[in-house]
This record gives C-alpha cells, sequence and structure tokens, in this order.
C-alpha cells in the first residue's frame, strides 16, 4: 500500500491489525492532530480577518512595513519574506526527501537530509526573530493622536515617507525621563522616545516639505496624504511619539496589526522551533540506528507530516500577512 | 515493502521517473508560484487591483487562489496526501474546508457589520 508503512505484525483483526484507512495508528494521529492544528491556525487567521474588516479603511498595508532585508539599506518590500517562504518550502523538499530515502532504508541519505532541514528550519527561526526585532524597533517613528490613530509623515516633493529624525528639531531640556525615585508612587516609565512631541510638531513647522499621512486608505488603495494646513491642523491633536511596535503602541497603524502579527508569527515561530526539536531528536535517532534496527522509517515520515504541516501553515501566513 | 508512488502531476500532463524526480519537480512548481505572488505583491497592477470581484480585489483572489494551489501541492505531495486512501484523504480535508468556510463566512460577515455601525454610527474614533 503506496507509501504507508506497517507497523502492526499481522495481529488479529480485533487486535488493532485492521487498518481500513490504509494508515498506521501514529501516522493516523499525527493526521488528526494536524488537522485540529489546522483549525486552531485558522481560527487565527480568521480572528485577523475579522479585526481587518471591523478596520477595511485604516489597516495597515504590509508592504509598507516589512520593508527590509538583513545587511542591507533601503527599502525592499517582501523580498526576505519572500526568500523566508523559500527556506521553508526547501527545508521542507529535504523533509520529503528524507522520508523517500527512508523508504529505501538508506540510512546514510536519511541522515544528511534530516540535517539540512534541521539548519533550514534554524534558518528560518533566526529570520523570523530578526523580523521581529526590526518590527519592535520601528522605521521612521509617528505620532499617536488622542483616539489612538497613527500620524506619519512623508517628504513632499519625494513621496518618500520622512523618519522623524530628518526633521525634528532639539528643544533643550524639553523633557526629561521620569525615574521611579522622583515619583510620589515609584513608578517609572519605559524608554523615553528619541524626540518629544513638541520637537517633532517644531521641527514640522520649520520644514514646509514635509506633509501629514494619515492611516485612512483612499480609493487608490494609499494612505491618504494631507495638506499642509490640513497637517497642522492635525498635528494638534497628537499626544505621543511612538517608535516602533508593542502590543500598546505601533506606529505602523492599527495596533491590532501588531498583537495579531505577534500572536500568528510568534504561535507559527514557536511551531517552526518544536519542529526543529523534534526533527533533532529524531536525526539523532537515526544517527544511533534506531529505525536501522526497527526495521523502518516510519517516525521519520511522522514527523515530515508535522514539518511539512509548518510549511504549509507558512503559506497561509504569508498570504494573509504579506501579500492581501 | 512496496512503496508505489503516483507520479504524475497536472492530472497526469506531467509524469516523473521516481519520486526524486517528482519532488524537484513539485519544488520548482512552488518556487515558480511563489515568484509571481511576490511579483505581483510589488508591482501591484492597475488592471488587477482596479477591479474588484464579489468585494475583494481581482488581486487579493489571485493571492488566494495561488496559495490554495502551493497548499494542495504540499498536502498532495510532500505530505503524500495523493498515495493516501480516498476516504482517509477526505477526511482529512474537507472537515477542515467545511468548518474553515463556515467560520470565515460567519467573522467577516459580522466584521463587516461592525464597520458599519463605526462609519455611520454618531461616536467619533477619529479625533
Amino acid at each position: 500500500m503506496s507509501t504507508t508503512v506497517t507497523t502492526g505484525t499481522g495481529e488479529k483483526l480485533w487486535d488493532g491489525g485492521n487498518q481500513p484507512l490504509g494508515a498506521s495508528y501514529g501516522k493516523m494521529m499525527m493526521w488528526f492532530f494536524l488537522v485540529s492544528d489546522a483549525l486552531t491556525f485558522s481560527g487565527f487567521l480568521a480572528a485577523y480577518g475579522f479585526s481587518r474588516f471591523k478596520f477595511i479603511e485604516t489597516w495597515p498595508i504590509a508592504d509598507e512595513v516589512f520593508t527590509h532585508v538583513p545587511f542591507t539599506h533601503g527599502s525592499y518590500p517582501m523580498i526576505y519574506v519572500a526568500l523566508m517562504t523559500f527556506i521553508l518550502i526547501m527545508s521542507s523538499v529535504t523533509m520529503v526527501l528524507a522520508v523517500d530515502a527512508g523508504h529505501k532504508m538508506q540510512k546514510n541519505k536519511v541522515i544528511w537530509y534530516m540535517f539540512l532541514t534541521v539548519i533550514g528550519g534554524a534558518i528560518f527561526v533566526g529570520s523570523q526573530a530578526w523580523e521581529w526585532n526590526t518590527f519592535i524597533k520601528g522605521d521612521k517613528g509617528a505620532l499617536e493622536t488622542k483616539g489612538g490613530r497613527i500620524l506619519q509623515f512623508v517628504k513632499a516633493d519625494s513621496g518618500e515617507r520622512a523618519a522623524l529624525s530628518d526633521f525634528a528639531v532639539t528643544i533643550p531640556g524639553d523633557r526629561v525621563q521620569h525615574q521611579n525615585k522622583n515619583g510620589i508612587w515609584f513608578y517609572g516609565e519605559g524608554s523615553m522616545p528619541s524626540y518629544s512631541v513638541n520637537e517633532v510638531v517644531k521641527g514640522f513647522k520649520e520644514n514646509s516639505n514635509i506633509l501629514v499621512r494619515t492611516e485612512t486608505i483612499n480609493a487608490e488603495g494609499e494612505k491618504t496624504l494631507l495638506s499642509r494646513e490640513e497637517s497642522l491642523a492635525k498635528l494638534k491633536s497628537a499626544t505621543q511619539v511612538v517608535e516602533g511596535a508593542n502590543l500598546i503602541h505601533n506606529e505602523y497603524g492599527s495596533r491590532l496589526f501588531a498583537d495579531f502579527f505577534f500572536f500568528i508569527t510568534g504561535f507559527h515561530g514557536f511551531h517552526v522551533l518544536s519542529g526543529v526539536v523534534i526533527n533533532l531528536i529524531i536525526f539523532f535517532n537515526v544517527v544511533i540506528g534506531t529505525y536501522e534496527r526497527r526495521g523502518h522509517y516510519e517516525m521519520v515520515e511522522k514527523v515530515g507530516l508535522y514539518w511539512h504541516f509548518v510549511d504549509l501553515v507558512w503559506v497561509f501566513v504569508f498570504t494573509f500577512f504579506y501579500l492581501v | 515493502m512496496a512503496h508505489e508512488h503516483k507520479l504524475e502531476i497536472f492530472r497526469g500532463l506531467l509524469k516523473f521517473k521516481n519520486n526524486t524526480q517528482k519532488i524537484w519537480g513539485v519544488l520548482a512548481f512552488l518556487t515558480l508560484v511563489t515568484a509571481v505572488e511576490v511579483v505581483l505583491g510589488i508591482i501591484k497592477p492597475e488592471s488587477l487591483t482596479g477591479t474588484s470581484v464579489l468585494g475583494m480585489r481581482l488581486l487579493n483572489w489571485i493571492f488566494i487562489i495561488l496559495t490554495l494551489v502551493k497548499a494542495y501541492y504540499i498536502a498532495w505531495d510532500f505530505m503524500h496526501l495523493r498515495d493516501e486512501k480516498s476516504s482517509f484523504r477526505r477526511a482529512i480535508v474537507w472537515t477542515p474546508i467545511f468548518l474553515v468556510l463556515y467560520l470565515t463566512f460567519i467573522l467577516l460577515t459580522e466584521a463587516d457589520y461592525i464597520y458599519n455601525v463605526y462609519k455611520d454610527g454618531f461616536v467619533t474614533w477619529n479625533f
């Protein structure tokens, strides 16, 4: 029967030797686990869709958020995520080659392909960590209004995004960090942004080449640019400077975007991490010859299913987070 | 142990000599699809973003369809569902598809309703 490896040793019909679906118990349970896990991820992605449809006019545009590539400067939207996708698909390929070699009982080939799979997975997890780091540190900086909306800045002549450091001025002694030794209730504050709201606003007034960009998406699918007068009026409602993103503030736009980014890619990254660990365990088992003695490599096939599933989920995360 | 793989993809249009070759063939196809997605995502052709089908941009429909195509080949060839018994395969595939379609329909409809409440309500959200 096809690629299925039979673990049963020919028990009687009612002793579990019967396989009406042509798959061993372990493999079937792996599949059913994957089905339930797929439903979990679908729940997350559907919740993402819910929040996005709720704020469909103000949702951040992913290509403008994920524009960085390690070791380079400049804006390369999507390139790095596409590369990560390719790395994960590639490690799926080495995994399926390991399963294939396992069916042919070629121990050394299984060892090599498992090794490559683990390496691919590790590169992917590392890339995701880098992606998180870049996202958290932030890019250009923005202002947040009383209503929690984000105001970003654009250079009027080139249409490029302007970083706060491009135009904000420094007002000496404007604001010092509040430390808990000075507070009545001994509450300090987290890190201070590089500029205060006053500094950004003053810099904006002095530099006529800067315009405010709101979260609202116009008919062309781009964020709305305000005129100089509208921008100045809008800046009056700014309450704080936001640099980077966390669960509460997000310089890229809707904070829910950051929440879902951390939650969904984090949950997926956790799957990849556990997949790498499981693959490593199986890798060492192959090396010490456990499956050679057992007579079949079905275990490699089962962890392979999990690994492919991680890849499968990423394909969907990639589409719904980065493309659509 | 006999391990027979079905070595055809695209409904028999493309036949492979052995399983290893099929794996590389599928990889090439998946890479191609991803490349197309990325290129479309970067240039965003006017003709695709301008037209709307069933309330969503044509480009987004293309992305979703291409994703499902990729998912199909990952599940069918990498996870070798193609070689499993059809009853097993259907139990695995149709259960999530049904539940996910149902959930997405409910949640997106509801979200659209809330969007309209925010939009037409008498409370200002943008201040």
